[in-house]
């Protein structure tokens, strides 16, 4: 346990030695600020029976995401093993899953910290429209988990990629590509027959641009939080396996 | 016990065989140089020991826990240092060592004792709150050696401890890995071998995956120095200096080049393990010549070295 909360304050500590962290923040907070505008744009217009967060989500959520996943993630294994520090690492006594664990721990502190300015915007529509059932708690309780859980899913996901190469590089655009063919899928179960086909229901299944759309709208879905918790566990349990993979080679 | 015991190792990297068959101890207290060129196996051998890689067959066991199946212990007695010595360039020496030290399950209070005992044994209490990165490469290497030893570890593993390091920083390396050799178990690997014949009790010598050769550097040098050859400068007359040095039986070879002044210098080289000094003194003072310099050359461990590691096509050649 010790060793884990050592490996998270370090790679924390680590996002903020470099630039990194602070270009990742400054991107998400002009998109947010950006959507944030857009929205009190769009109140003054015309009313809407849309809950705003679904509104505000719609276009800043996934640019954020699909872009700051791997941003955040390639360097988590990529940059020890360039530098060699891989090796210190995993001569120390700590075991493959702590190391992974740690590193994906670190990512989604990181990640939840980087969506805090959300919270400012919330709170100034809150002293603006003063008691009225705008924004209610469950609808942006639910808003929230939704970023956790697909941030988990993205962070996991971002963890295996930087876990299989040593380039940085590489690592952010295969963690992108797996992250695009999540968001993706959601299109292309369009297609499909959704009630006959299994190829329209599984795509459908793993479509998180749908998954999301429900949360925002205060709608926690169990097959949601399975999907994004198993996933992301199999994306670290492959993590550790690639880890593991320089025994058997 | 034996602090590492090491018996038939192979370790194969995709059809290459990079550690072939090798076998060996290291009692405690020694501190034992691997010796080899590059690409002999030291480093697979050392990573093998530091639980990182698996060895393919054979076993490896250090303080009597195999490095296998008990790799989690045995790290904890191990302090390893890697070729070319990693560090967080980011990071200052103190935050640095407190984050090496907690993640090998030191406590705080304890952590914070060990830090600074090691940062004394190294000397680093100048550069303590200075980041790595601007740090030069001697007290980089420091600091990694600190890491070795932040967890009082029985056996310290240094793979190529001073490569790229300057003569000055290499003396106080040195110094420093003798020192732990007082209370530490040390093995090192090398392919300078000044540094190994001066701070190591043993040496093994290492090439394509196989040791040639584990003894105390005098023993080596005792087993190729033999034919020790003797340099001597004598003024004579070249013609019965020559005639003098055919007849002599025990004198397998000789080369005479011109010194300064009258003199000749003369490579000798005996048959055998004859001691030609007395002779050529007694001959100069028959003949009445003169003699300056009369000294033998011995084997250093370098030509041991070079002997065990050449390739077979080019000890053929020559």
């Amino acid at each position: 346990m010790q060793a884990y909360v050592t490996l998270v304050r370090r790679e924390l500590g680590s996002f903020f030695y470099s630039w990194i962290a602070y270009i990742v923040i400054a991107g998400a907070m002009f998109l947010m600020g950006l959507s944030f505008v857009a929205l009190l744009d769009r109140l003054q217009g015309e009313p809407t029976s849309m809950p705003l967060t679904e509104i505000f989500l719609g276009g800043c959520f996934w640019l954020i995401v699909l872009f700051s996943a791997p941003i955040i993630t390639m360097r988590l294994f990529a940059l020890e093993k360039y530098s060699g520090t891989f090796e210190t690492l995993m001569t120390a006594p700590v075991s493959d899953w702590q190391v992974v664990l740690a590193k994906f721990t670190a990512a989604i502190i990181f990640y939840m910290l980087m969506w805090l300015p959300l919270l400012g915007c919330v709170l100034v529509l809150r002293y603006f429209a003063r008691g009225s059932n705008l924004l209610d708690p469950g609808t942006l309780g639910g808003t929230y988990l939704g970023i956790l859980l697909i941030g988990c899913l993205y962070m996991a996901a971002g963890c295996f990629a930087s876990a299989l190469t040593r380039n940085q590089i590489v690592a952010a655009m295969i963690s992108f590509a797996i992250g695009l063919a999540f968001f993706l899928a959601g299109f292309m179960a369009g297609p499909f027959d959704l009630q006959k086909t299994w190829a329209g229901q599984a795509l459908n299944c793993v479509s998180v641009l749908g998954q999301m759309k429900d949360y925002a709208r205060g709608v926690v879905d169990t097959r949601s939080i399975c999907f994004c918790l198993t996933s992301s566990l199999f994306f670290l349990f492959l993590a550790c396996r690639v880890l593991e993979s320089r025994r058997w080679r | 016990m034996m602090m590492i015991d090491v018996s038939n190792l192979t370790k194969k990297y995709a059809g290459n065989t990079a550690v072939a068959d090798v076998s060996f101890q290291v009692e405690r207290g020694e501190i034992v140089g691997l010796l080899g060129p590059n690409g002999a196996g030291k480093s697979t051998t050392m990573r093998i020991l530091a639980c990182f890689i698996p060895a393919s067959s054979g076993t490896a066991t250090v303080a009597g826990l195999d490095v296998f199946t008990q790799a989690d212990e045995v790290r904890r007695r191990i302090g390893y240092m890697p070729e070319h010595n990693p560090l967080h360039p980011e990071l200052r020496v103190r935050e640095y060592l407190n984050f090496r030290a907690r993640l090998k399950g030191l406590s705080h209070s304890r952590s914070r004792e060990r830090i600074d005992a090691v940062i004394t044994q190294c000397g680093l209490e100048d550069v303590s709150r200075r980041i790595i990165g601007h740090l030069s490469k001697g007290y980089r290497q420091r600091v990694g050696l600190a890491d070795a030893l932040v967890h009082e570890p029985e056996l310290i593993i240094l793979d190529e401890p001073t490569i790229g390091l300057d003569p000055s920083q290499i003396r106080s390396v040195r110094q420093l890995i003798k020192d732990l050799g007082r209370n530490h178990t040390v093995l090192l690997s090398s392919h300078i071998l000044p540094e190994v014949e001066m701070t190591c009790n043993r040496v093994l010598i290492m090439r394509e995956g196989r040791i040639l050769a584990a003894d105390t550097p005098e023993n080596l040098q005792k087993a190729v120095g033999k034919n020790g050859h003797l340099i001597t400068e004598i003024a004579a007359p070249l013609e019965e200096l020559k005639t003098c040095f055919e007849q002599m039986p025990e004198l397998a070879h000789y080369t005479i080049s011109a010194a300064e002044g009258a003199y000749h210098r003369c490579a000798l080289t005996p048959s055998g393990s004859h001691d030609l000094r007395p002779m050529i003194f007694a001959l100069v003072v028959e003949r009445g010549w003169e003699l300056r310099e009369l000294s033998r050359v011995r084997h250093s461990l370098e030509e041991v070295y070079i002997r065990l590691t050449r390739p077979e096509s080019e000890e053929e050649a020559l």
